[in-house]
């Protein structure tokens, strides 16, 4: 399996017509661990996810993968704030990004069946999934996103709407994927969840990377006023 | 209300009796109409699916001219067809006309519109929703269409009923391009045009009831084939 990290971002820019949404930004991404976006409401942070991710039309700039853009792109998978369900059961929906790959039909199910289990979903692997609740929905999205093993996982704001039970139950999921090796880059509102994962800090106002670094120094003492008080829970316009 | 009792009663002794005569070309009509729909069914749906998902320069005209054709004329697409299939046609060597192929080709043409634009409707739906996933699942456009056509199947069934329904109540073509024929072409709609034309009317009712039930009972079977309206399903 060829690497696709790390990841170098080169003044990569989006826009929606003349509104520039995110950028020009710079980054790099190597190695395991959680990459925490943060950020006031439009400060373009799911913008730099789907950038990142290759979903999102890049205005200008440049977006490196050590291996060919091709190849990256099956090696990572996205979560959405509002997961998609395909109107489907939650076995085949786990199975789906397998079935895809040309996985045999019976393997794949075997470790859908698996992947099932280990997010809790094994007593409902029957049932359709768009009926889930929301929790389910996303512990859902998770396990498909995660069947395959991706190097690199984006998750759009994995948690918003839910409540505390399902968040513990959803980072316990994220805490295994990043042991086991798994690139997580996670944009988040929710201040202790940031903490709780982080391992590097980017955090986003107007589009721009404003402050960030490795969390056991950004969350302490932050290099600019706008992240201090940003984490202070003021409000950073 | 004679013409009525006397057209039950003598439906009702008719399909009692299993008359081969009825059970033949009712049997024709079912054999046509679903040779049409399948056909109609393999253009029809992954047509609309490309049209979807697919963005290209004459996308639009092409789904205006889809819902336009959903109004097709049966008389004049028969005689199209019949100009095309008769012996100084185009495709006249074939000696198609006044078969039930021909009645087929004529069936289907009426049909791929209205299955086309009912089917890409709520394919299109279906794929707002599925859009950001599977752009990020890297999916092929290939693996796109057969995404979309398994999970609108119950929806598409519905645009497969509708053209089933057209089709087989459908009398204007298939007279032009079949010739209404004994043994040969003769349809249910055709014979109760016939029927009507000789004022047979008790037995044109009686034919006319028949395709009634005919149509209802396909429907009701596919239904539950499908497990429509059924638990957990939608």
């Amino acid at each position: 399996m060829t690497r696709i990290l790390p990841l170098v971002a080169e003044a990569v820019v989006s826009r929606r017509g003349p509104r520039v949404l995110v950028g020009p930004v710079d980054l790099s991404i190597d190695g395991p661990g959680i990459t925490v976006v943060i950020g006031p409401n439009g400060a373009g942070k799911t913008s730099l996810l789907s950038l990142l991710h290759g979903t999102a039309r890049l205005a200008s700039g440049k977006i490196r993968w050590a291996c060919p853009i091709e190849d990256a792109r099956h090696e990572q998978a996205f979560v959405f704030q509002r997961p998609v369900m395909l109107r489907r059961s939650v076995i085949d929906n786990i199975a789906y990004p397998l079935l895809i790959r040309g996985v045999p039909k019976r393997d794949a199910m075997d470790r859908a069946h698996e992947a099932a289990k280990r997010v809790g979903l094994g007593a409902l692997t029957r049932r359709f999934a768009p009926r889930l609740s929301g929790g389910e929905q996303q512990k859902l999205a998770l396990a498909r996103a995660l069947i395959a093993k991706p190097q690199v996982l984006f998750l759009d704001e994995p948690c918003a709407s839910l409540d505390g039970r399902a968040m513990r139950e959803i980072e316990d999921i994220l805490q295994i994927a990043r042991t086991e090796g798994t690139r997580l880059i996670l944009s988040t509102h929710d201040m202790g969840q940031a903490r709780r994962l982080a391992d590097d800090v980017l955090f986003l106002l107007h589009g721009k990377l404003h402050d960030g670094g490795p969390a056991d120094t950004f969350f302490p003492s932050p290099a600019t006023p706008q992240a201090r008080a940003f984490l202070e829970g003021d409000i950073v316009e | 209300m004679v013409d009525i009792w006397n057209g039950i009663s003598q439906a009702v002794w008719l399909m009692l009796t299993l008359d081969p005569e009825l059970v033949e070309i009712a049997a024709r009509s079912l054999r046509v109409t679903v040779t049409a729909l399948v056909v109609a069914c393999c253009i029809a749906l992954p047509l609309a699916a490309f049209l979807a998902v697919q963005r290209f320069r004459f996308r639009r005209a092409i789904i205006a001219l889809l819902n336009a054709l959903m109004g097709l004329p049966p008389v004049v697409v028969g005689l199209v067809v019949y100009v095309i299939l008769s012996r100084s046609g185009p495709l006249g060597v074939l000696g198609l006309l006044f078969t039930p192929t021909a009645m087929i080709i004529a069936q289907t043409v009426i049909i791929v519109p209205l299955i086309a634009s009912v089917a890409h409707q709520s394919i299109r739906d279906l794929w707002a929703e599925y859009h950001d996933l599977l752009i990020s699942m890297n999916v092929t456009r290939w693996q796109k269409i057969r995404t979309l056509l398994w999970d609108a199947r119950r929806a598409l069934m519905t645009a497969a009923l509708a053209g089933f329904g057209r089709a087989i109540g459908e009398v204007g073509a298939i007279m032009i391009v079949g010739g209404n024929i004994d043994h040969a072409t003769r349809v249910l709609t055709t014979a109760i045009a016939l029927e009507t034309g000789k004022g047979e009317f008790g037995l044109a009712l009686a034919l006319g009831f028949v395709l009634i039930g005919l149509a209802v009972a396909v429907n009701l079977s596919i239904h539950w084939l499908g497990r429509t309206e059924r638990g957990d399903r939608w």
